[in-house]
């Protein structure tokens, strides 16, 4: 099959690659870029370990075309923490032991950052609907949504 | 037709390991030359905090820092042998494992030791810090860093140490059928209230009420996260979870994410844990194994508090609107 040209930022940083007419952007990033943060569940848009963040929005990137993201904005959990300082997400989820195996922890991460990106301040509902596209084997969500919690606290306590 | 409410309890004993032909696991432990420690093991971390765990018996035996120890899992064809990850088996055996290694380990690095400062082994200690010292003259003190260099460079020595532990396979008795499966039991208890729609057969659990007993928590924080997790799991056993609804027939088996149901975020039921600390007599520092266990105690009590809400035992897994309402028109017409 033809290969198409694709280029958009990751992380900030340009990235140009041929793929195949028909890749998912899940596939794109972790066998061609290199970036294995957005991890493959289900591969059918039911588990949202593969979330990413795209233009600002959630999306799950198994159901993503590679070939449809040519100027895009996309940011993964990869691309958090800056320099040796981790995100005040992954601080939270790392100190509230919010992860077991990991294998949901980037997708739950995406998910809360943009919920915090939109509503710095949210209820335990708004995080309980946050989540609700991704699924957790290990930790039974309480630890999740407590972690989530606590990084908007510390960011609202960072702002004032 | 009308929402009620229902209160069970039960309790459970749970196994530490199974009685498998034998159930060995092996470790092995040495140093690097800079007196860090390597823990090697078959076992395998699935997320449950193995690694961790094994990195504190280890420190804890040989008198180092945690930070000073690391733990290879990584293969399993040419590790020392275990059994497996599996049977809630992983910190009583592997931890039994490596604390025989590291002793042996220990005994090495003293008597490397011993020689640098010209004392008896026997008379030295560990600081904890990553020092060895003279009981009563900590003053004279050597850093482990250094007693490794030693070894290695000068003296010809290999601080490493060997741990096998076994529970042997146990035999039923001719007459009785008698027989130890296990040797060491963790006990829980739970709570559970639900509400039962008795139109819809649908169970909401309002609140699970656990405790635990695990013999010694070794890292109370990664127990908790056990418990939590697990008590969630128990709930979703009871309710949603099943590869089977038709069993033996494969109709209408789950085949993915979209049929095979698990709770979200949105459907947890208010928890509580209580942990009780009960050390066991064959763990390492009096450790059991919390991690199957804790999702079972939940299951039961769903079934007995469904009873006491609307009277019907459902006797099959999961408890789904289904057999609830198949139940409850059955004690109608009967
Ligand atoms: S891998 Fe994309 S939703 Fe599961
Ligand atoms: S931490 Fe294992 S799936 Fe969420």
């Amino acid at each position: 099959m033809a290969k198409v040209p694709v280029q958009f930022t990751l992380n900030g940083s340009e990235k140009a690659e041929f793929v195949e007419s028909g890749t998912t952007l899940l596939h794109a990033l972790r066998d061609k870029i290199g970036d294995t943060s957005p991890k493959g569940g289900c591969h059918q848009g039911t588990c949202g370990a593969c979330s990413v963040i795209i233009d600002g929005e959630l999306r799950l990137s198994c159901l993503t075309l590679a070939e449809t993201c040519g100027g895009a904005d996309i940011r993964t959990t990869a691309g958090l923490a800056e320099g040796g300082v981790l995100h005040p997400l992954q601080r939270a989820f790392l100190d509230g032991f919010a992860t077991q195996c990991g294998f949901c922890t980037p997708g739950m991460i995406m998910a809360a950052k943009v919920l915090l990106d939109h509503t710095p301040n949210p209820s335990r509902e708004d995080v309980v609907e946050a989540l609700s596209g991704s699924i957790c084997r290990c930790t039974g969500y309480e630890p999740i949504i407590q972690a989530v919690l606590a990084a908007a606290r510390a960011n609202s306590q960072n702002a004032a | 037709m009308a929402i009620r409410r229902g209160r069970g309890v039960a309790a459970i004993n749970y196994p530490t390991g199974m009685n498998l032909g034998g159930d060995p696991t092996q470790a092995l432990v040495h140093s690097t030359p800079t007196g860090n420690f390597m823990v090697t093991l078959s076992s395998v971390d699935l997320g449950q905090g193995m690694k961790q765990i094994m990195a504190q018996i280890c420190a804890e035996t040989i008198g180092v820092p945690t930070d000073r120890v690391v733990i290879d899992t990584a293969d399993t064809d040419t590790g020392p042998h275990c059994m497996g990850t599996f049977a809630s088996r992983g910190t009583h055996r592997a931890g039994n494992a490596v604390i025989q290694a590291a002793k042996e380990a220990r005994q090495v690095m003293l008597e490397v030791a011993a020689e640098e400062l010209e004392v008896n082994a026997s008379d030295l200690e560990t600081d904890g810090q990553g020092n060895i010292q003279v009981k009563g003259a900590p003053q004279r003190s050597i850093s482990i860093f250094d007693v490794a260099l030693s070894a290695h460079f000068k003296r010809g020595r290999s601080i490493s140490g060997r741990g096998m532990f076994l529970i042997p396979r146990s035999y039923p008795e001719k007459e009785t059928g008698a027989m130890k499966p296990s040797t060491c039991y963790a006990h829980a208890c739970t709570v559970a209230e639900v509400e039962v729609d008795d139109e819809t057969g649908e169970v909401t659990v309002l609140t699970v009420k656990n405790v635990f007993e695990i013999g010694r928590a070794l890292n109370p924080k990664m127990v908790e996260q056990q418990l939590v997790g697990g008590s969630w799991m128990g709930i979703s056993h009871a309710l949603y979870e099943t590869t089977e609804p038709y069993y033996p027939s494969r109709d209408h088996a789950g085949t993915d994410f979209n049929q095979y149901l698990m709770p979200g975020p949105g459907d947890l039921a208010e928890t509580e844990i209580i942990v009780l600390e009960r050390p066991s007599a064959d763990g390492p520092f009096g450790a059991k194994g919390p991690g199957e266990m804790c999702a079972n105690p939940q299951i039961p009590a769903v079934a007995n508090a469904v009873f006491d809400a609307v009277g019907v035992r459902i006797d099959t897994l999961p408890i789904t609107p289904e057999r609830i309402l198949r139940a409850l028109k059955a004690q109608a017409a009967s």
